[in-house]
């Protein structure tokens, strides 16, 4: 193993007092990512401090949901937050910069948040 | 009454051979704001996954860019390989690092010439791209490939090097450390170019932390912070010491980047003169179940895989955070303040890579 890496489950009304602590411990902000978890989608952020490794994790459900954006600790976080509402549909409130889903340029709304593909064998 | 007028630059750009766009907001000829505006060419290659076998997708990782190809496939590997507990062999993970830094060397002869040539200084973006081609040369002589290597793979690597070639490739690398010497030191030391870079674009070390900053962008705000550090493939065992600098400004990222490739080129030789003999890649056996976050440093800064794997040939996720991606704060922080005629040049100090951006 590399690394030690820690992932705490959260809630979602737990997040915005987590992050600040975090910020206020000098974490820095490593990404935010978005996975799709069959009925939910899993959000992680992920900070480190002297290569010390922590990831806070909340699980929302695939659609009509709204979370609170950590752009107002984490000014870049906003990046991250139009990434996912754009590839996910998840609405983040609050960001400060808020592209309204024109921040990438799909072919089809929400891509990473569709049905199953079929899958080919290898 | 100053005038505010607001500049399109980009997507299409001189200095800019990928598309970004920023909306620049100005007062007069001083830049007030940045607005950036990206995914003109967003590929979603995260999403083959779906559909691609576990041990297939190293050939897509290395396609992310053409910079740091090997660097890419290597750390989807090592996401892979920490999920499901192989055992890499040693000397594996020795040619991993010396393929790394080769491509770091090649990325910063490359950056080196792209903000040369950003300048008007044309004699000096030819002679760092002349020199760029020896390096090219090492790679082609031992992967086959110039720009995509293909060595990366799961539990290894596909090709052994021997040792007299070793041993060959860095003699060659002294060689070349007086060339690029002379090269750099015009770069460092030429008037026009101090005057273009010093106290430009100030990043300083807690707004580069606090905003993400990753790679050479971190270190020249006096940040040390190197995923080599954290001691993947065989940088455990190297004696090294992340480069840094306290200004902050272009001028700073530049030295950053300069003093790094001389740091490679030590680097591979550490790596030539303790490479262990052995089997350079281990058998596969079964599918991954778990999760990974695996970081490593590209010439640009820290890169994330993140990996997620429900036991099938098929990842459920691959998530990755590339470091132009997390440098683009940086950017839009170090442009207000400047005149129109730097934020070209800004642009070039934070080495952006699009492609992997828009991976």
């Amino acid at each position: 193993m590399i690394e030690e890496q820690e992932i705490i489950p959260i809630e979602v009304s737990q997040l915005l007092g987590r992050v600040k602590q975090l910020y206020d411990e000098k974490y820095r902000i490593v990404q935010i990512g978005c996975t799709k978890c069959q009925d939910n989608l899993e959000i992680n952020y992920a900070f480190d401090l002297q290569y010390r490794f922590v990831n806070l994790r909340i699980t929302v459900p695939r659609s009509g949901v709204a979370i609170p954006s950590v752009s107002g600790i984490y000014w870049s976080a906003f990046l991250y937050e139009n990434e996912i509402q754009d590839l996910f549909g998840v609405r983040f409130k609050d960001m400060v910069l808020d592209f309204k889903g024109t921040f990438y340029r799909t072919a089809i709304k929400h891509p990473f948040n569709q049905a199953e593909p079929k899958k080919e064998e290898a | 009454m100053t005038k505010r007028t607001i500049i399109p630059f980009g997507p299409q750009h001189p200095v800019l051979p990928e598309p970004i766009h920023l909306d620049l907001v100005l007062e007069d000829e001083k830049v007030i704001q940045a607005i950036p505006s990206i995914g003109f060419i967003h590929r979603g290659l995260e999403k083959l996954v779906e559909k691609k076998d576990f041990i297939e997708f190293v050939y897509v990782a290395e396609r992310i860019c053409g910079i740091c190809s090997f660097i890419h496939g290597m750390t989807y590997c090592i996401a892979i390989e920490e999920i499901m507990k192989i055992e890499v062999p040693e000397r594996a993970q020795y040619l991993r690092t010396l393929w790394s830094e080769l491509s770091r060397i090649h990325s910063h002869l490359l950056w080196l010439g792209l903000t040369a040539d950003a300048f008007g200084f044309e004699s000096l973006f030819m002679h760092t791209w002349r020199l760029r081609e020896k390096i090219l040369d090492i790679i082609e002589e031992t992967t086959g490939g110039r720009v995509i290597f293909g060595s990366a793979m799961v539990g290894g690597v596909r090709r052994d090097i021997d040792n007299n070639t070793l041993r060959a490739i860095a003699r060659k690398l002294r060689d070349y450390e007086a060339e690029i010497k002379e090269v750099t030191d015009v770069f460092l030391n030429d008037n026009s170019v101090k005057h273009r870079l010093i106290g430009v674009g100030i990043l300083s070390r807690d707004k580069a932390y606090e905003l993400g900053a990753v790679g050479p962008t971190l270190r020249a705000s006096g940040v040390v912070s190197d995923s080599r550090k954290l001691g993947y493939a065989a940088y455990g065992k190297i004696d090294f010491t992340p480069i840094t600098h306290a200004d902050g400004d272009s001028y700073a990222r530049c030295l950053v980047r300069v003093k790094e490739l001389f740091q490679s080129i030590d680097i591979i030789e550490q790596v030539v003169s303790k490479m262990p003999e052995g089997p350079i890649e281990v058998k596969v056996n079964g599918t991954p179940n778990g999760e990974f976050f695996a970081r490593t440093e590209q010439p640009r800064g820290e890169v994330i895989y993140y990996a997620k794997a429900d036991g099938s040939r098929f990842l459920q996720r691959l998530r990755v955070r590339t470091p132009t991606f997390a440098n683009i704060p940086a950017l839009l922080n170090i442009i207000p303040g400047c005149s129109l005629a730097d934020v070209p040049v800004l642009v070039l100090t934070i080495d952006p890579c699009i492609s992997c951006t828009e991976r």
